[in-house]
């Protein structure tokens, strides 16, 4: 009998190479046809502690973590201790034969035997890969792939210990954890939301980039500076986060299309750039992975805690746009919308991510990058002379040029200013500028994504969500319907402007609503509320610093149902 | 041929006898010295009454939020290093607000010049201490004098070797643009602090009190020798120096990107066949 969705749990302390086997394992289970979410949570420390990197892998698509685990390798004493009752009926436990556990449910392995001990990790990824079925020529081609070409004698050494963890499996029981396998299967790719967000920043044309590392950002500046040479774009690490925001308008102001990307701490730092931006009306995208706060908080960890911030954040009144991806591909999709919009609308677009997100590997059908048009950066000679950067127009959008790119001036001021730029106290063009500045938020008005709502709009139950909760949300849902209840879910993957006539027919015509979010105060809930004056009275909040899980969401609703 | 009428004359809003009138001068003449056609030159600014400065000449202007100019123009300079950049405020601005920022800028060596208008005094929020007020110095804010130590840029500039350390007096026009202009010729970060008087808000560092110190380095000086130029940073008595009091020749910033020798970075095309290659790279 063979699975056709399992969840793997690899456990160990920081420093054990325990993501490097994940990403390894997972790698293998992609190109095995499989579909994967992957849970990474893991402390803030380099050495010691306890990280998990949880793989959900099924025949067909997976969508959210699951909390039972089917397969647990336990690098250490602790991950068994910790996660045995996470363990499911026919679940077992894989640890070295020398940690004293006496369970049924666990397989001791001789690690000690299969390879000398820097290499046990990859004994433990042979187990576990020839447990699920895997082949062992396409994970000894995936460690190539990895190590293969940089240390050829490195290698050699993990393809025997692979060889060797392989052979010991075949004179084991036969593994009742075997993936049913898939015939031809898809090219496609393992990237994670902040691999998507980068990547499709490079597609869209980015030429800079400027960050002050933070978690759980960080990954997306590293990603981009590994491929700034080769792909022209400069990427700075600047001196604090609020260098960091102004030398991207910098950047911008002279034409190279610009981003920043931090956390809910550094992007604080940054909120008065946000305000110059759209004042001095700089394009700029501005990402904001949310972790738990205030303050520190839990830094390593996931929350969607930020809406009302980055809604907010900066001072005075101006247009924005906040985009939520619930999923990697909307990581990609939603990262160049938001640049087009910067450059099309001439300020600040945001784009709200976390670290479940940021971290999760999925597996997702490559990206048609070799059509998609990088943003044009406005450069259009204009008519008129001297040259207004600010000059009134209907839609708001003024003719855009660059300095030194002509014989123009260009003219901007974080003061009030005229239509060439030149700081003013003439009421009269203020409240004037006031109004061009907002016209622009019409157009963007325009073309809101609408949310996606599942299921049938006369529902007993509809849930809304927003951004990362997108998947475990429908999850949830999806095994609510198959117990035969009437449920529907609303999701929001842009949650900035709210654009009531997309929705409120869904919300009326439900017969229960309940708002799900990883926060403590139903910020969405609030923001739906705000404008619409729809109240949404019953919420899941979950805001442990872990991501939702199908489980956890059905654990909420039996509480307040 | 760049002449002085080229970069305008406008009506400001500084007070009759403010230091910023000569220094507004010194610029246009540094400008017209080197032969930049105003919309070849982007000057960055941030709050203050200094940073009013670039409103009143022609050439592309940013002004943006208070002590934050640096980081623009640092921005700014990476996406065109064609740009003449030239960052100009005032003490408060570079000192006070925008610390962290001067200490990066003069760690990274980006050909950007700095002119710090230094009045030792905040003029625009009406006569607070600056980084730059000398201990002791009376405000509305400080009413028992301040007890800070003064900060003194060109002390930490030389001991952090930036590429071009000067100090110029906006009572000395013409020595004042000859070191903006040597300031805009170096590659690399220059940085010109400039001695003026506040008319409004500082009584004790008047124009006769700078003008009975400041005093050019001698023709002999040799701006290459850190050591001496250490010695000459910590003067402020009697008498104070002016001039070029340090320069090196360490590869500028911009200069570490290959990408850059191509020019701005406006209009380039993304190479998809690398893109497309970098993707694969997740197969």
């Amino acid at each position: 009998m063979t699975r056709t969705d399992l969840n793997i749990l690899i456990g160990g302390e920081a420093g054990q190479g325990l993501i490097t086997i994940g990403q390894l394992l997972a790698k293998s289970l992609v190109r095995a046809g499989y579909s994967i979410v992957v849970t990474q949570s893991y402390q803030s420390r380099i050495r010691g502690g306890h990280n998990t990197f949880a793989i959900r892998v099924g025949l067909d698509e997976v969508i959210a973590p699951q909390e039972s685990v089917d397969l647990l390798v336990a690098l250490d004493r602790a991950t068994v201790t910790l996660h045995r009752q996470d363990l499911s009926p026919n679940g077992l436990i894989l640890v070295d034969e020398s940690v004293d556990v006496s369970d049924d449910a666990s397989l001791k392995v001789p690690y000690k035997q299969l390879a000398k001990d820097k290499f046990s990790n990859i004994a433990s990824l042979g187990v576990a890969g020839a447990l699920l079925g895997l082949e062992e020529k396409l994970v000894a081609r995936t460690l190539h792939d990895l190590f293969g070409k940089k240390h050829p004698q490195v290698m050699e050494e993990n393809r025997q210990v692979l060889e060797a963890a392989f052979r010991w499996c075949s004179g084991q029981p036969a593994s009742i954890h075997k993936l049913a396998p898939i015939a031809n299967p898809p090219q496609r790719l393992m990237m994670n939301g902040n691999e998507a967000i980068a990547l499709s920043a490079l597609s869209a044309g980015l030429k800079f980039l400027a960050f002050y590392p933070m978690t759980p950002s960080t990954s997306i500046c590293l990603n981009l500076a590994g491929h700034a040479g080769q792909m022209g774009l400069i990427v700075e690490q600047a001196e604090d986060e609020i260098a960091a925001i102004n030398m991207a308008i910098g950047a911008s102001f002279a034409g190279a299309p610009s981003m920043v990307a931090t956390s809910g701490g550094g992007f604080a730092l940054m909120a008065e750039g946000v305000s110059l931006a759209a004042m001095t009306e700089t394009p700029v995208v501005i990402v904001v992975s949310q972790r738990p706060g205030p303050a520190t908080g839990l830094p390593t960890r996931t929350e969607q805690g930020d809406l009302e911030f980055v809604l907010h954040a900066g001072h005075g009144e101006f247009p924005r746009a906040v985009f939520a991806p619930g999923t990697v591909e909307e990581c990609f999709h939603l990262t160049r919308r938001a640049f087009e919009l910067a450059e099309l609308y001439q300020g600040p677009m945001f784009l709200l991510t976390d670290q479940f997100l940021a971290d999760s590997y999925r597996a997702v059908m490559p990206f048609d990058v070799e059509n998609l048009p990088p943003v044009s950066v406005s450069t259009e000679a204009v008519g008129s002379s001297p040259y207004k950067r600010f000059a009134i127009t209907e839609n708001g959008v003024s003719p855009r040029l660059l300095p030194g790119m002509s014989e123009h001036l260009i003219v901007a001021d974080s003061d009030e200013h005229t239509e060439d730029g030149h700081i003013t106290e003439d009421l009269s063009v203020r409240r004037q500028m006031v109004e061009k500045r907002l016209r622009k938020g019409r157009g963007f008005r325009a073309e809101v994504i609408p949310p996606d709502m599942e299921g049938q709009d006369k529902s007993d139950l509809l849930m809304v969500s927003w951004g990362s909760s997108k998947g475990p949300v429908k999850e949830a849902a999806s095994r609510l319907r198959s117990g035969g209840q009437r449920v529907a879910t609303l999701h929001f993957s842009q949650v900035w402007p709210l654009m009531p006539e997309q929705f409120m027919g869904h919300l009326e015509a439900a017969r229960q609503v309940v708002c799900v979010e990883i926060n403590a105060t139903g910020q969405l809930a609030r923001l739906i509320r705000r404008e619409t004056g729809f109240q949404i009275k019953k919420k899941v909040l979950q805001y442990d610093g872990l991501p939702l899980t199908p489980e956890s969401i059905l654990r909420g609703l039996m509480t307040i149902l | 041929m760049v002449t002085i009428d080229d970069y305008g004359h406008y009506d400001t809003a500084w007070c009759p006898g403010c230091g910023n009138f000569s220094i507004l001068k010194a610029v246009k003449q540094a400008l017209v010295a080197s032969q930049l056609e105003p919309h070849e030159v982007l000057f960055v600014s941030g709050i203050g009454q200094a940073a009013k400065a670039p409103h009143y000449l022609n050439a592309n202007r940013f002004n943006g939020l208070h002590g934050r100019s640096l980081p623009v123009a640092t921005g700014a300079k990476l996406a065109n290093p064609k740009l003449t950049v030239i960052v100009e405020s005032g003490d408060g601005c570079n000192y006070g607000e925008g610390g962290n920022h001067f200490l990066a800028a003069l760690r990274r060596n980006i050909d950007v010049t700095l002119l710090v208008h230094n009045n030792q005094v905040y003029g625009l929020t009406k006569g607070q201490a600056s980084p730059t007020s000398a201990e002791g110095f009376v405000t509305k804010a400080q009413p028992e004098g301040v007890t800070l130590r003064s900060f003194n840029p060109i002390a930490v500039a030389v001991a952090m070797q930036a590429g071009f350390v000067a100090r110029g007096f906006s009572g000395m026009i013409d020595h004042l643009s000859g070191l903006i202009q040597q300031g805009i010729a170096h590659r690399g970060f220059s940085l010109i602090d400039v001695l003026q008087p506040c008319v409004s808000f500082n009584k004790v560092n008047t124009f006769a009190w700078y003008k009975d110190r400041c005093d050019p380095l001698p023709p002999a000086y040799d701006p290459t020798d850190w050591e001496a130029a250490m010695k000459v940073a910590r003067q402020w008595e009697d008498k104070i120096p002016i001039g070029i009091i340090y320069r090196n020749d360490l590869l500028p910033f911009e200069e570490h990107f290959p990408v850059l020798s191509q020019g701005p970075l406006v209009g380039r095309n993304v190479d998809r066949v690398k893109l497309k290659r970098i993707m694969e790279g997740y197969g």
